[in-house]
């Protein structure tokens, strides 16, 4: 078992990534883009999300919580009953979601550029789960080294 | 080994009722908690957890030491970090 265990940690130390780009504002979608994250993370890859469009503005103060479907919203009602049905299979919510993926060394960039398209300031963001902001260039530098890379 | 997997764990995690992807999240975070050479026990109900956990812990480099489910589809698995 020895020597086998040795060899499989020194390919598990060799530098890993995902780099996932959070395009949506869904619910539905931004829970995918959450999963994926912590489930890179939990097989022992580097993992940055990068919030942009739709996706940044689900990142402003108590917006999370309101994330609509992409389909089938039908004015709320549509994410009401599958709300009810996440929460009775359990499925995390997406607060939960982000901050395990915060706990498990993830990491979060907000593009400054639709910062400056949307007006957004760096105090109307949930500012405690964003650790650095960004334009295309950081995620291309991310992406460049990764294993992983997703529009969402 | 089996000796060793039937030792007390060190870190025990209980994810009974808990899908997708939280029993894997909570076995990454006592990963992160756990210092070399200890063991971890998770218990879970959700059948893919059972299948991806081994996945990790393959990826990650550790050793899995045992992996059972009883009657009631509660498993178990050990795994020394």
């Amino acid at each position: 078992m020895g020597s086998g265990a040795s060899s499989s940690a020194a390919e598990a130390i060799k530098p890993r990534k995902a780099a996932i780009i959070v395009h949506s504002g869904d619910l539905d979608k931004v829970m995918s883009a959450l999963i994926l994250g912590n489930g890179a993370l939990a097989m022992g890859l580097e993992t940055t999300l990068f919030f942009t469009f739709w996706g940044l503005l689900r990142l402003r103060r108590g917006r999370l919580a309101r994330a609509p479907l992409s389909r089938l919203n039908l004015l709320g009602l549509g994410r009401w009953l599958m709300r009810r049905r996440m929460h009775k299979a359990r499925v995390a919510s997406l607060e939960r979601l982000l901050t395990d993926f915060k706990a498990l060394g993830g990491k979060v960039v907000a593009c400054e550029l639709t910062m400056e398209v949307m007006g957004l300031k760096r105090e109307d963001l949930e500012e405690r789960w964003i650790d650095s902001y960004g334009a295309v260039g950081a995620f291309i530098a991310e992406a460049k080294e990764a294993a992983i890379t997703l529009f969402i | 080994m089996t000796d060793e997997a039937e030792r007390a764990a060190d870190l025990f995690v209980d994810c009974r009722g808990e899908t997708c992807p939280i029993p894997l999240v909570e076995f990454r975070k006592a990963v992160m908690r756990a210092k070399p050479g200890e063991i971890i026990e998770i218990l879970g109900t959700h059948g893919p957890s059972k299948e991806e956990i081994p996945l990790a812990v393959r990826s990650l480099g550790l050793e899995l030491l045992k992996i059972e489910e009883d009657k009631d589809g509660i498993w178990r698995i050990l795994v020394r970090r």
